[in-house]
């Protein structure tokens, strides 16, 4: 710590003396904070301006200030790109952090790396980071790695047939074909698939097939919003007893509320550390982040962090520590740092990027959690 | 058997919900001859309200009244300060204009209350009553009965009192029934009070199972508005009917033949049925407005 705080008064004094020192460090976002992404982007954009706040508190980067400039793009990926491109033009900011869906992230994504502007993105997807993009980086887990880890409890389960029944929206049908895609690693056979659309009120048929299918071991629901949690309490009240699991895109108490405890005993999802701050034991490395973060944003808004501010709470910190490392503001400077990313520890995972990985996370970044009365419990 | 059976339970359940949403645009449709798009908003706004009234600690009979009351205000808001500005304007214009209102109120709902989806208790509790192997929540049970309570209710008003005469007077001839001594002003407020009632009422009864956020609204409308159309759009019977058979048929299609189709299905039986009697199952034949 003594080192780096040397090595910064270093740099200050370097940049000083040379005279260049801009008199705040511009970082741009565009997010969805409103519109029917919002439940995505709400949490973020709170997450950024609490954090940025704090920062500037405790004496900006290196003694520079850093100030955010902040647009809602409501989720509409031509508003992305005009916002990108005001940010990117107008505004002149070193960096930007945002695309709270696939589809905004996807209209930045191609104006940063034409313009040299290291992204950082919050969206899911694996094709933002697969091919690699130069300036490109992600903080999420992608679909696929949530269905690895799914497949990866069911095997341990010696589970080897099951049905998935599937969101139609972005999300749900993402991640049902990447699960398709990757379950025969796994030795597991999908033997019925059903969908729902996002916006119905009973999946009981649905289900009703999958119970009368045979051979069924356990049941997978890809999706988010309300369907997830209408699907449980259909599960629930058509009493079906194979073991059911969710996804990461509920990963959040609001579900357990939504579906109901007695409801959603035993469904299992993959999840961050964020979910289960409290249960975090004393050794584990992501414990203070995770309990800082929790803290910080329960006390400024007063209602617990979700997911997916934990997301921008990850970009906004690698972003932060790669201008530090850079010990510059320049575009190119920064976006190399982000690349040699090393073992920062954040809210989703611990992450190392590399030439061929700008998302750095594996999969001991998911935490398989079981809900137990109504809270969330570890089954690792 | 049993799958049959839980099939047609899910269809009624749905099915009740798209009847109630679909008998709430009878009204304004009978009093004006104008689709109400907002119609969708203030299911949403009696789902919203009365849950934030009973997280406030009010009793959920309370927080129900207060949703229902409140709504119907909007509804004569809605009135007063765009459609009967827009008096004389062709029926269309109208329309256009409750759409703007959807979207004005879908916003407005996202800063006076929040983004996040919300649910509260089901009336009676959530263990599911079994028949033959099938199971249907009782809010369900509640849903269908509100649908029947309010079908009732409306044919009772329209064939029996003298208001609702007044108000089928109004749209057929507004210029003839202020003749008679018909308060149309009036009248069109009254049919925006009681459609906001009963798209608040619907919204009440349903948010246990299809849950609540600010947008639900739209969705709602659109599948009540294809149950109004398919039963007959301005009568209740065929409102009743048309959003029961929407709710069956799509329940069927996704137990029998895929869930992937159950939406193309349901709107293909829909647009067949529309091609062969233009009204709808119950409607009234279009001979009298030449």
């Amino acid at each position: 710590m003594t080192i780096r705080t040397t090595t910064a008064l270093l740099t200050c004094a370097a940049i000083a003396a040379a005279g260049t020192a801009g008199a705040e460090i511009r970082l741009g976002a565009s997010l969805s904070a409103t519109g029917g992404a919002a439940f995505l982007g709400d949490p973020e954009a709170k997450t950024l301006e609490m954090l940025v706040e704090q920062l500037n508190e405790e004496g900006g980067i290196d003694g520079e200030e850093v100030e955010l400039i902040l647009y809602d793009d409501g989720g509409d990926p031509n508003q992305a790109r005009t916002f990108a491109t005001r940010l990117i033009e107008d505004d002149e900011v070193v960096a930007i952090i945002g695309g709270s869906t696939t589809g905004t992230t996807m209209s930045i994504a191609s104006l940063a790396e034409d313009e040299g502007i290291p992204f950082i993105s919050l969206a899911g997807a694996i094709q933002i980071i697969d091919p690699v993009r130069e300036y490109v980086f992600k903080t999420p887990h992608t679909d696929r790695m949530a269905c690895e880890k799914i497949f990866e409890d069911m095997q341990a389960r010696g589970f080897t047939t099951i049905g998935m029944i599937s969101g139609t929206d972005g999300f749900g049908a993402s991640m049902q074909a990447q699960c398709k895609e990757v379950a025969g690693d796994y030795d597991i056979e999908i033997a019925a698939d059903e969908t729902y659309g996002p916006q119905d009120a009973d999946m009981t048929p649905q289900l009703t097939r999958i119970r009368n299918t045979d051979g069924i071991d356990a049941i997978l629901n890809p999706g988010f919003g309300q369907g997830p949690a209408i699907v449980t309490r259909n599960y629930s009240q058509l009493g079906i007893d194979t073991p059911f699991y969710q996804s990461h895109g509920v990963a959040s108490d609001a579900f357990i509320e939504l579906a109901g405890a007695s409801e959603s005993e035993g469904v299992r999802l993959p999840g961050t550390a964020l979910l289960i701050a409290d249960l975090l034991e004393e050794g584990d490395p992501q414990r203070e982040v995770v309990t800082s973060y929790n803290d910080a944003y329960r006390e400024q808004y007063g209602e617990a962090p979700s997911t997916f501010g934990g997301y921008a709470h990850d970009a906004f910190l690698l972003m932060t520590n790669a201008i530090r490392e850079a010990g510059s503001d320049d575009p190119d400077a920064i976006r190399d740092a982000l690349e040699a990313t090393d073992g920062l520890v954040g809210t989703t995972g611990t992450y190392t990027m590399s030439e061929e990985d700008h998302l750095g996370l594996d999969l001991s970044a998911f935490r398989m959690l079981e809900i137990t009365d109504g809270g969330w419990s570890s089954v690792e | 058997m049993d799958a049959f059976l839980q099939f047609v339970f899910s269809g009624l359940t749905v099915g009740a919900v798209y009847a109630l949403v679909a008998l709430g645009f009878t009204i304004i449709y009978n009093a004006s001859d104008v689709v109400n798009f907002a119609q969708g908003e203030f299911v949403m706004l009696g789902g919203m309200i009365t849950w934030f009234a009973h997280d406030a600690g009010l009793p959920l009979w309370a927080a129900a009244l207060i949703a229902i009351a409140l709504t119907s205000l909007v509804g004569v808001a809605l009135n007063k300060l765009a459609i009967e500005p827009a008096r004389g304007a062709p029926v269309i214009s109208i329309i256009i204009i409750t759409i703007g209102a959807s979207i004005l109120i879908q916003g407005a709902a996202q800063l006076v209350f929040d983004k996040q989806i919300h649910r509260y208790p089901a009336f009676s509790g959530d263990a599911p009553i079994e028949v033959m192997g099938a199971t249907i929540l009782p809010q369900s049970i509640w849903v269908i009965l509100g649908a029947l309570a309010v079908f009732v209710a409306l044919w009772l008003f329209f064939t029996r009192t003298l208001m609702g005469k007044a108000v089928l007077a109004t749209a057929n001839n507004r210029l003839a029934a202020q003749l008679v001594g018909i308060d149309t002003g009036g009248i069109m407020t009254l049919s925006f009070a009681l459609s906001a009632a009963i798209g608040a009422l619907a919204g009440v009864l349903v948010t246990p199972i299809t849950l609540v956020s600010y947008d639900v609204g739209v969705a709602l409308a659109l599948k009540g508005f294809a149950g109004a159309m398919l039963g007959g759009m301005g009568n209740p019977k065929g409102a009743l009917v048309g959003g029961l058979v929407l709710g069956l048929l799509e329940a069927l299609t996704a137990g029998y033949l895929s869930s992937q189709y159950k939406d193309a299905v349901a709107f293909i039986v829909i647009l067949g049925v529309l091609f062969v009697m233009p009204q709808g199952l119950f409607g009234k034949t279009a001979a009298e407005r030449v």
